[in-house]
């Protein structure tokens, strides 16, 4: 890409351009056996979902969602540390304060939208009367 | 049969599409084809192509990409107030029983089509023009981090715009207002191309502002002057650096909202249908997380821009410069808060009306110390009265109360009362005007000196000025006196003879304000061929005290030949004041990021790609997918892509402008 222009080292006489702000900056690499434990793990969490799915071990429809919404959550942070080689240090700290916004802009906007389609559903779809326990 | 292959070629489009029964649009499509015509002749004559090609088009240089941003906005502004103005003929004109002189049909795409473009195809792109063009600048860097992104970047916005000018004349725009709600939307009230039109403009401009914010951050993390630490940085980057984490955080939720929408139209989802498990009301909900941080990215570089501003025609240090960081700050994080204070009527309970009403009240508490911030840069300052500082001082009086009424407006109660009035539209435009277009004006009076070499007229500026501050007044404050009596929005035709006078009154203000359009043009006009230019032969013709002033006007291709070493906020004040000297040997070789034709083709097959999905011409839309995979692929097999220039050619350039700096301050 065309960063090399900027990140590459320069030819031995050109003047450094040193980046300041950026302490500890460097990716992370991953070892083959990170990589290898990044992939079983993926692997497993792909595979249990499907197996619970596929085979209806949990009756409750909502528990078995809420299982597999959990599977995903921990398939995401798997690929996090393992595959994006995400850690408190790299690029300064820097991604990991990115994924931290990332994260609190995700829950406002899934528990917020949950909360108002809640309120939403249960104000204004037809057959329903007005809650009172919502209109607080 | 010979119908079946013309559907299979041609999917839905056909004659009929054309707008031939409709005079306006054959009017308006003879003058663009006039002028279109004899702008490509005058360019053939003068042989400009490969000058525009090659100096232009294909360049990667963040300065030009800049001014492109900025040309397409001001050219979409022309495209966009001229819907503006015929609204308000229409509303002003249609009483006692006249229809006006617009039909439904064409009245409800002109509001949709003037919101679309004003906020998708003239703030954005002018917003981005300028973090492109300055932010490098101000922060020492010689570009952005990803060169050929930011091309990229450009073209899908303007790829965008040429899809929406393109409805005009093939087929038609959305009739849905600017964020089309389904089930309005949907494919059986909406069957016609107007909504994909709509949806493959967004899709594909919406690319290049995601891309763009990407760049930008990373530009902004990576790529400060040895010594700019985070809170050394000038106030406008840190707006910049706020503004693209709100693009990056955002934009996303919009492309997945009309993803969803296009997939409900042509494979018959039911996502935000009204039947079979659908809600509309999820496609409102999940817009406006979009779209109230989206506000927030038009605003923050604008409160950018007035930071320099005041502090530069105050000729002092912004007055609480570390509060001015934390309220941007703060600002990004609570306009994630505060979505459904655009819907408040939509039937949420007391709880959640109560919560989202005190988080808006809430904002108005940073942007308020911003103002007081500016107030009191200017307190004891040796104020310059020049045109940066006049748009300063009118954003401060119109934005102040447009915010006012967006405080009243976010007590549920009351929006109760003025929901979808003209009251609402009377408020936006009152702080996206007052706002970001007085910001933006701001800073084009405040940079062109720096990106062309010379300071605008100030004659004809001024007239534009007073023009554009008086109109906006004459043309919205009877709306919110309409608001207040209780007239909705989007109407085409009224009963009440009573309200004609205040249309008519706010037709003349929009006229003001065509003059003080045509007044900015003349300002663009007499400056740019004018034989007396107001050189500015010191690159910082105001005094500045950025980094951007410290080169020359217009910046060499690499911005610095050397790398400034920054001690203090005020860079370039700081270094005035110690005497430091441009340096006058040492030059080494340069290097900088070759041109590329890769982002212009592949905009122009995207076009052609939403061109395709628009009229279902199925093989022309994976043709042109193809393609645009192909010429990705290639593109990553060019590794062409960078070259030096010369010490000697460094030597050459510099020695051409520098003369010392002036002694002290």
């Amino acid at each position: 890409m065309s960063t090399a222009t900027h990140n590459q080292p320069l030819p031995a006489d050109a003047p450094a351009h040193p980046h300041p702000g950026i302490s500890g900056d460097g990716h992370g690499h991953g070892t083959r056996r990170s990589y290898l434990i990044g992939f079983a793990l993926s692997v497993v969490l792909t595979a249990i979902p499907f197996w619970l799915v596929m085979a209806d071990v949990i009756a409750d429809t909502t528990i078995a969602t809420l299982t597999i919404m959990a599977f995903g959550v921990a398939q995401i942070l798997v690929h996090m540390i393992y595959f994006l080689h995400m850690n408190t240090r790299s690029e300064g700290g820097w991604t990991m304060m990115a994924a931290i916004f990332t994260i609190i802009v995700i829950v406002i906007a899934l528990s917020g939208s949950l909360w108002v389609m809640y309120h939403l559903n249960t104000n204004m779809m037809p057959g329903h009367v007005m809650d009172p326990a919502l209109m607080m | 049969m010979s119908s079946d292959i013309w559907t299979f070629i041609f999917g839905r489009l056909s004659w009929d599409v054309i707008p031939y029964y409709d005079p306006i649009l054959v009017g308006t499509f003879a003058v663009v084809l006039v002028v279109g015509l004899g702008i490509v002749a005058l360019l053939f004559k003068h042989k400009l192509w490969g000058y525009l090609w090659h100096e232009w088009f294909t360049s990667v240089d963040h300065k030009k990409v800049g001014i492109m941003y900025m040309v397409l906005g001001l050219v979409m502004l022309v495209r966009g107030f001229a819907d503006a103005l015929m609204m308000r003929l229409q509303q002003a004109i249609a009483f006692n029983g006249s229809e006006g002189y617009l039909n439904a049909h064409h009245y409800d795409q002109l509001f949709s089509v003037h919101g679309v473009i004003m906020i998708f195809f003239v703030a954005m792109p002018l917003i981005t023009g300028f973090m492109n063009y300055i932010v490098p600048l101000q922060i020492g860097a010689r570009d952005v981090s990803f060169p050929f992104l930011n091309n990229f970047s450009f073209w899908m916005t303007a790829g965008g715009a040429v899809l929406v000018m393109l409805s005009l004349f093939v087929g038609e725009f959305a009739q849905t207002g600017w964020l089309a709600f389904p089930p309005l939307s949907g494919i059986e009230n909406s069957p016609a191309s107007g909504v994909d039109y709509y949806i493959w403009a967004l899709q594909i401009a919406g690319v290049g502002t995601t891309l763009s914010g990407v760049n930008l951050i990373a530009t902004i993390i990576k790529m400060r002057a040895p010594g700019m630490t985070m809170m050394k940085m000038p106030v406008f980057t840190w707006t910049a650096l706020c503004t693209n984490v709100l693009v990056v955080a955002s934009f996303p939720i919009l492309t997945a909202v009309l993803t969803l929408l296009a997939l409900d139209r042509y494979v018959g989802t039911n996502f935000f249908t009204n039947d079979l498990g659908g809600s509309p009301m999820m496609y409102v909900n999940l817009i406006w997380i979009w779209g109230h941080p989206e506000v927030y990215i038009l605003i923050l570089p604008c409160f950018g821009i007035f930071s320099e501003v005041a502090s530069t025609f105050s000729s002092k240090r912004l007055f609480g410069y570390t509060s001015m960081v934390y309220a941007t700050i703060v600002i990004t994080i609570l306009s994630y808060l505060v979505w459904l204070h655009h819907f408040f009527t939509m039937g949420s309970g007391a709880s959640v009306n109560a919560f989202f009403g005190i988080t808006t009240m809430i904002i108005s508490i940073p942007t308020g110390a911003k103002v007081f911030n500016w107030l009191f840069t200017m307190y004891k300052g040796r104020i310059r009265f020049e045109l940066p500082m006049m748009w300063l001082i009118a954003f401060m009086f119109t934005f102040t109360i447009g915010g006012m009424t967006g405080v009243l407006l976010a007590v549920p109660p009351a929006d109760f009362v003025l929901h979808n009035s003209l009251f609402l539209v009377a408020h936006f435009h009152n702080v996206i005007i007052g706002g970001v277009l007085f910001g933006i004006f701001a800073g084009i009076n405040y940079w062109w000196p720096k990106a062309f070499g010379y300071k605008l007229n100030e004659f004809w500026g001024k007239i534009s000025f007073w023009c554009w501050v008086i109109g906006f007044w004459v043309a919205f404050a009877p709306l919110y006196v309409l608001g207040l009596m209780g007239v909705t929005r989007r109407l085409r035709t009224f009963d009440d003879p009573s309200l004609q006078i205040w249309f008519i009154i706010a037709g003349l203000g929009a006229l003001i304000i065509a003059a003080g359009v045509a007044a900015m043009a003349i300002q663009f006009a007499v400056s740019i061929l004018g034989k007396n230019k107001d050189w500015d032969t010191t690159g910082d013709p105001w005094d500045g005290r950025t980094l951007e002033w410290a080169t020359s006007s217009p910046p060499p291709q690499y911005n610095f030949a050397f790398t400034p070493i920054i001690y203090d906020n005020d860079a370039w004040a700081d270094m005035k004041k110690r005497n430091a000297q441009h340096p006058t040997q040492g030059f080494r070789d340069i290097h900088m990021p070759r041109n590329t034709w890769a982002g212009i083709v592949l905009a122009g097959l995207s076009v052609v790609l939403g061109f395709a999905l628009i009229w279902y011409m199925w093989w022309l839309a994976v043709l042109s997918l193809a393609g645009i995979v192909v010429v990705s692929i290639m593109h990553t097999f060019n590794y062409d892509r960078d070259y030096f220039i010369p010490a000697e050619a460094v030597v050459a350039l510099e020695s051409k402008r520098h003369k010392p700096v002036p002694a002290g301050e």
